[in-house]
């Protein structure tokens, strides 16, 4: 056949590069609505739930009677039940309507009765809804900070960056895992100098991650894994029980946590037993739920590729989200993982979350150029910065971040640089040189940077675990090294753990260390003039950007 | 799982020819996929020598399905993990487990078969990893998480570290590869392929002992 030359453009454009597949209901290719979806339904005896939708007792599995048992709540179940799928749909976008009233309501469902309302809402109403729904009053936002190398300088540099430009939450992880502790160190040495209150995690296997929470290197934690379907929870030797019981080792630490999931994972693994993506994430949403923990992390995450590709996919992922914050959890919501070759896609994609707000509106922004993204890139990166600023700008939205000046970043890199040095030098591990401080002071990415000795490197890690390093030894190597600002802040963090404020729902510090969570920052959304609003301060900041010509500018 | 054979053929196809990209694989300097028998010679017996590594097969690699999600060819693949290991003076045996398809498990269940401890357990689609007897399930000397981005010399190379870890020694890992259009582009694929992959998990199953002759 000729080709068309239209068609020949339309086939080069980025979006063609991204894969696409029909829906498969049959192993779960299906974003909503899937024939396979259970009827919802629910039957209460003594107390008890006794058939959920359309299962009885004999017949659940592990995680329905997990649900059953913990998520639900008997005393408005069947009354909840009982209404239209229409009627709660409404509620949910209805301004008159208080979020407890919603809250309330959504305590009596079951998973398929949630999948059933979320089948009747569009995109629009379901933003509606976030706005309403999410816990915390005001929206704010997490990143990510990796690099190619594991190099802790550049770690330090980008984190100190990241928290001046606003993100309250950051996390790491790693490109060989055994770089783990020296990541961590450095993500929390740089955000303390970026600015003092910023939480800091370490993705990894869930025994060191809470290792390291447990020394005060990290301060929260994320990725505890939780799944629709029983095959893949045994896959990874897990049940819904003894993701609880890690949940509570955290909170007994005084440790911020919460657990991820998200759309796609049990197709992913092989195990979504022919049911709808968004009704196996629901389930996921509901073991969270019952198991008391605080927050979520969802909207597909790092399966992102999977609803990504089928019809409506995007839009169970803003379902998930939603049914989150409808059963009062803190959700970080995703746009962490990059889903398409096509500006015009992921910027869609990421307006799902940002204009409503979330309590994270991504739940990994990357701080670096996506090629040191070792999540393996994510929806935006370093590059983005300024149209995400833009957009902030534009449309009057609080997306969490804020201009900044090229001098002000420089100079927290730079001392974030020199402060891990003094760390380093202090605790006796491999220098970090004069010609890495001044690398990573104006370094964009990992190629920017001189390497390091790996194999040394993973040495002094080990020794840093073995030899029982804590939060404090950081806290003393600081200070004695001058950086007593930064010593101060570190200890400040230290602190959380034992007034534990910081395990309200959605919490957050500020500069000054003041938690800032649903308890104290409720949401009271109720229409306009209701809820969060940008303050003159905020808006201020967000509107002057240096670029912007003023009439000084002219001299007429 | 049950599955109509026949609609999952049509749909992987479709699903593969929609995925095949204009610029995707580049061009490979050792492909062609050598010819290659894999016996299995029973249930695989804990070794007692400390100069081997075990390289673990996924439930379908080079049974069901014979290459990776770029189309490099299984037994390129194991030939060249074989080489790295034997490079070393090291020996490589070589199993299947099928009780889980979850790379993790595959190569962690290998540790404790393994003579030095060291195991380095592939998926079909090649995700890799690099795995030591005491170390968690989940955790690991090296992992290989973005299957489109290995290549042959990088299985050689995984071949070669695994056998230096065995030696007891602390080589420089493998350089990580990281592509942050890896996602949108394969990811469906990936999914379609580990689906394909765990239809041949067997609950329960012990790990079996394959001989392997190029």
């Amino acid at each position: 056949m000729k080709r068309s030359k239209r068609f020949e453009v339309l086939a080069a454009r980025p979006v063609n590069q991204d894969g696409f597949v029909v829906d498969w209901p049959e192993v779960g290719l299906i974003a909503m609505n899937s024939p396979n979806d259970p009827v919802p339904s629910i039957k209460v005896v003594n107390g008890k739930v006794v058939e959920l939708d359309g299962k009885q007792r004999e017949d659940f599995d592990f995680i329905d009677q997990f649900i059953a048992d913990y998520a639900i709540d008997v005393n408005v179940a069947e009354k909840a039940m009982a209404m239209d799928d229409y009627a709660i749909a409404k509620m949910l976008v209805d301004v008159n309507v208080s979020r407890d009233e919603v809250v309330k309501v959504a305590r009596g469902l079951t998973p398929a009765k949630l999948v059933a309302v979320f089948n009747t809402m569009n995109v629009v109403e379901m933003m509606m809804a976030v706005q309403k729904m999410r816990a915390r009053k005001t929206p704010s936002n997490q990143c990510h900070v990796t690099n190619l190398q594991d190099n802790p300088v550049q770690i330090a540099a980008d984190a100190a960056e990241a928290a001046l430009r606003g993100f309250d939450e950051m996390e790491t992880t790693v490109g060989v895992v055994r770089y783990a502790p020296f990541n961590a160190l450095s993500l929390q040495v740089g955000g303390q100098v970026g600015r003092g209150g910023v939480l800091i995690q370490c993705a990894l296997e869930e025994a060191t991650e809470l290792l390291l929470g447990m020394r005060g290197i990290t301060a929260y934690a994320e990725t505890i894994s939780v799944y629709g379907t029983e095959n893949v929870f045994v896959d990874g030797d897990d049940t819904p029980w003894s993701k609880g019981f890690l949940a509570s080792a955290y909170a007994s630490r005084g440790l911020k946590m919460r657990f991820t999931s998200g759309t796609g994972s049990e197709v992913q693994m092989g195990y979504a037993e022919g049911k709808s993506m968004l009704y196996l994430e629901i389930r996921c949403i509901m073991v969270t739920k019952g198991a008391g923990v605080q927050g979520l992390q969802n909207g597909s995450i790092s399966c992102i590729g999977v609803p990504g590709a089928v019809p409506g996919g995007i839009r169970a992922v803003l379902a998930e989200n939603l049914c989150t914050t409808m059963l009062d959890l803190e959700v970080a919501s995703g746009n962490d993982q990059t889903f398409s070759h096509s500006d015009m896609r992921r910027t869609a994609r990421l307006l799902m979350q940002m204009l409503p707000g979330t309590d994270f509106i991504t739940s990994g922004y990357s701080a670096t150029p996506n090629y040191d993204n070792m999540f393996a890139g994510s929806n935006v990166d370093a590059e983005d910065f300024d149209d995400f600023n833009i957009i902030q700008r534009d449309l009057m939205i609080d997306g969490g971040l804020r201009p900044v000046s090229e001098e002000e970043v420089v100079a927290v890199r730079n001392k974030a640089a020199r402060a891990l040095q003094a760390v380093f030098r202090e605790l006796g591990f491999p220098a970090i040189t004069d010609e890495e401080v001044e690398a990573a002071t104006y370094a964009h990415g990992s190629k920017d940077m001189p390497p390091r000795n790996v194999v040394e490197d993973l040495k002094a890690a080990e020794e840093m675990m073995q030899r029982g390093i804590t939060g404090i030894d950081i806290v003393k190597a600081l200070a004695k090294n001058g950086f007593v600002d930064i010593a101060e802040n570190v200890l400040n963090m230290l602190k959380q753990r034992i007034s534990g404020d910081y395990l309200h729902t959605s919490a957050i510090l500020d500069k000054d260390f003041n938690v800032v969570s649903a308890v104290n920052n409720c949401n009271d959304y109720a229409g306009p003039g209701t809820g969060y609003r940008l303050s003159k301060e905020r808006w201020n900041e967000i509107s002057n950007i240096s670029r912007a010509i003023k009439p000084s500018d002219f001299d007429v | 799982m049950q599955l109509n054979e026949q609609i999952l053929k049509e749909i992987v196809m479709q699903v593969l020819q929609g995925m095949e990209m204009p610029e995707a694989a580049p061009a490979k300097k050792a492909v062609s996929g050598r010819p290659m028998t894999i016996v299995e010679k029973g249930e695989a017996r804990p070794g007692t020598k400390s100069d081997e590594v075990i390289i673990s097969l996924a439930p379908a690699f080079a049974k069901y399905q014979n290459k990776t999600i770029v189309n490099i060819p299984h037994s390129d693949v194991l030939r060249e993990l074989i080489a790295g290991i034997e490079e070393e003076g090291i020996r490589a045996r070589v199993i299947r487990v099928t009780r889980s398809s979850d790379v993790a498990f595959v190569a962690h269940d290998a540790t404790k078969l393994s003579g030095s401890g060291i195991a380095i357990g592939i998926q079909s689609r090649g995700t890799t990893v690099i795995h030591q007897k005491d170390l968690p399930p989940l955790s690991n000397l090296e992992l290989f998480p973005q299957s489109p981005l290995l290549e042959l010399e990088t299985y050689r190379a995984i071949g070669r570290n695994a056998a230096r870890y065995a030696k007891g020694e602390s080589p420089t890992p493998v350089p990580t590869k990281n592509d942050q259009m890896a996602r949108p582009k394969f990811q469906a694929k990936a999914a379609v392929l580990h689906i394909k992959e765990t239809e041949h998990v067997v609950p329960g199953s012990k790990p079996v002992e394959l001989e392997v002759q190029f």
